[in-house]
């Protein structure tokens, strides 16, 4: 399993030069005006020697190509370069955002395993029942619905109309700060493990072994707890691992409702400001927990499922 | 007709879904017939965030404008995005699949490594990286969204002509001295358009959904464009005074999804030969 884990976290090294390659160029080819921001100057009428300078000093008077190779020498070192506009070292800004962003993802996905799974799980074993087609419209609508405006009708209803909890920002780091966000984050997700648990657990329950247990008469509960669903959860697993990598990547949005300080904010913050480095920092630390997310999800699949070995 | 009629009602999802998205359609087209004022210059301050009333059945923005009327154009725009982004997404994806699964060999190994880094990166977080290069506007948004989501497409149309290409009506095709290109797109494509066609209409659904949240954060259409999302970006500010300017909007975007994934459910239960094969 160490080799298997090894060899995948060498695969990371080709999908993150290839991505940074991408976002480095994209992201380069911003019409002239980055060079202005980076000297802290909006104003084109800004006196040239001053710009001139300010584009040596940030290295962007030369080629695009020894610029990148330059940023892969630094980030294979750790260093992600200065922010254009605060001038602090970029890994600082991203690490004072991580917690926030960490924490938000982290509830929210609590959030919908806690209630999408069991939910899920309710609606298979009572198949056909009012309650599965109660719990499947609830899921097809907690699908469609959008993050920023379900995060507005909650900020409305439970801020504006019944002040139970405060609209948005991170006060001092409470869990009453949190539960909005992690809310409007989690419904979603919550939904769609609901479809996947019900579906996966169906499946399950026509499964031969599962009537060997019947046969052998074991209780509805042992075999619900230790065939059904524990079988389950690999597929359950799956999604949710799945799901939690794209979660970081929808923060984005929740984060900028509630003005949560994280990564998601920043990043639209910086793209409004042309802020490229922290930009580039933003997406390369999301794609990475993403990817590093996908291989914790595999390596657990061989502790929930011991058929499943990794050579 | 009578199967028809037993066979539409095993099918609710499809029936539902389809006929939100045909009402759906059906106000985009007819927007300037349906819509009671104009949705950008009918600005007038003296009925300004008017709550909805007979004149005004949603009500009106802090410019005095008809949200029912927005509402109605933002069908445009929002069908028009999700449209033109997926199709071009279902082009890419599925010519990049068609190939990689019939040709095989390093373009094969080529394209699915390029599929599995797209994979990797969250849609929303390239289309708002391409949108800090393009900057706001309508037509970044088709061109951010059109070439973001594709790998979906490209990694099940491969799948299918992985199944498809050793089945014996390619092989009788070969024989009879067809080209490489006649066969894939004569023969395999026709026969794997199905779970293309599941794909494409959920990815509508996605598009629209990621159009509203782009135009959410300020980077979609440009106000006065009467945008779902950017009509809800500018309503925040009124949550707390005027709560109807956000709802309309939000609940046109979420009927409209929710009609695309019914519609997408539908059709995966009539199309996709795995479940067709279970149900039976």
């Amino acid at each position: 399993m160490l080799v298997y884990a090894l060899r995948r976290l060498l695969q990371f090294i080709p999908t993150v030069l290839v991505i940074s390659l991408i976002m480095f160029f994209l992201l380069n080819v911003l019409p002239g005006n980055a060079a202005l921001m980076a000297a802290g100057v909006q104003d084109r009428g800004m006196d040239a020697k001053y710009v001139e300078q300010m584009l040596k000093k940030w290295d962007l008077d030369k080629p695009l190509h020894l610029r990148y190779w330059v940023y892969l020498k630094n980030l294979a070192q750790g260093n992600m370069g200065l922010s254009f506009l605060r001038g602090e070292d970029v890994r600082q800004v991203l690490l004072a955002r991580f917690w926030p962003t960490l924490k938000l993802a982290l509830a929210a996905m609590l959030i919908a395993i806690g209630v999408g799974v069991p939910l899920g799980f309710v609606s298979a074993l009572r198949h056909g029942s009012w309650l599965d087609a109660l719990s499947m419209i609830g899921a097809v609508s907690g699908v469609s619905i959008p993050q920023f405006w379900l995060g507005l009708l909650l900020m409305f209803l439970l801020s504006v109309k019944l002040p139970l909890l405060p609209t948005s920002g991170y006060g001092d780091g409470s869990l009453l700060h949190l539960i909005l966000p992690a809310i409007t984050l989690g419904v979603g997700y919550m939904a769609l493990l609901a479809r996947t648990t019900r579906a996966a657990v169906m499946e399950i329950l026509t499964a031969d072994y599962v009537r060997t247990a019947e046969a052998k008469g074991l209780s509805r509960f042992v075999i619900n707890g230790k065939h059904v669903l524990r079988n389950a959860l690999i597929l359950v697993l799956t999604t949710a691992g799945l799901q939690f990598g794209s979660l970081i990547g929808q923060t984005v949005i929740v984060e900028k409702l509630f003005s949560w300080p994280g990564i998601g904010s920043l990043l639209v913050d910086t793209i409004f400001q042309r802020d490229i480095p922290v930009v580039q920092g933003c997406v390369l630390l999301i794609i990475l927990v993403f990817l590093c997310v996908n291989l914790a999800v595999d390596l657990l699949y061989a502790l929930i499922d011991p058929r499943i070995e990794y050579r | 007709m009578n199967d028809l009629r037993r066979q539409l009602k095993r099918q609710k999802n499809l029936v539902i879904g389809g006929l939100i998205t045909l009402g759906i359609v059906i106000l985009a087209i007819f927007a300037p017939l349906l819509a009671p004022y104009d949705p950008i210059n009918q600005a007038d301050l003296l009925h300004s965030e008017e709550a909805p009333n007979r004149a005004f059945l949603f009500g009106t923005d802090t410019q005095g404008r008809d949200i029912l009327s927005r509402v109605i154009y933002g069908a445009r725009i929002s069908l028009s995005i999700g449209l033109v982004a997926q199709c071009l997404n279902s082009v890419i994806g599925v010519l990049l699949g068609l190939t990689a699964g019939f040709l095989g060999r390093w373009w094969d190994d080529l394209v699915m490594g390029l599929t599995n880094i797209m994979l990797s990166i969250p849609a929303l977080v390239l289309a708002l990286a391409i949108m800090a290069v393009l900057g706001p506007g309508l037509w970044n948004v088709f061109l951010a969204l059109g070439f973001t989501n594709w790998s979906y497409s490209c990694r099940v149309t491969r799948s299918q002509v992985l199944a498809a290409r050793s089945l014996d009506y390619v092989t009788a095709a070969r024989a009879l001295g067809c080209g490489r290109v006649r066969i894939m797109l004569t023969q395999i494509l026709p026969n794997i358009v199905g779970p293309i066609l599941v794909i494409a209409t959920l990815g509508v659904a996605y598009a629209i959904l990621t159009e509203a949240s782009l135009s959410f954060l300020g980077l979609g259409a440009q106000p006065p464009t009467p945008s779902w999302g950017g009509m809800l970006s500018t309503a925040r500010e009124q949550l707390f005074t005027a709560p109807w300017i956000s709802i309309f909007p939000g609940l046109a975007i979420f009927i409209t999804v929710l009609g695309l994934n019914l519609l997408g459910d539908g059709l995966r239960d009539i199309l996709d030969p795995h479940t067709t094969r279970q149900r039976r």
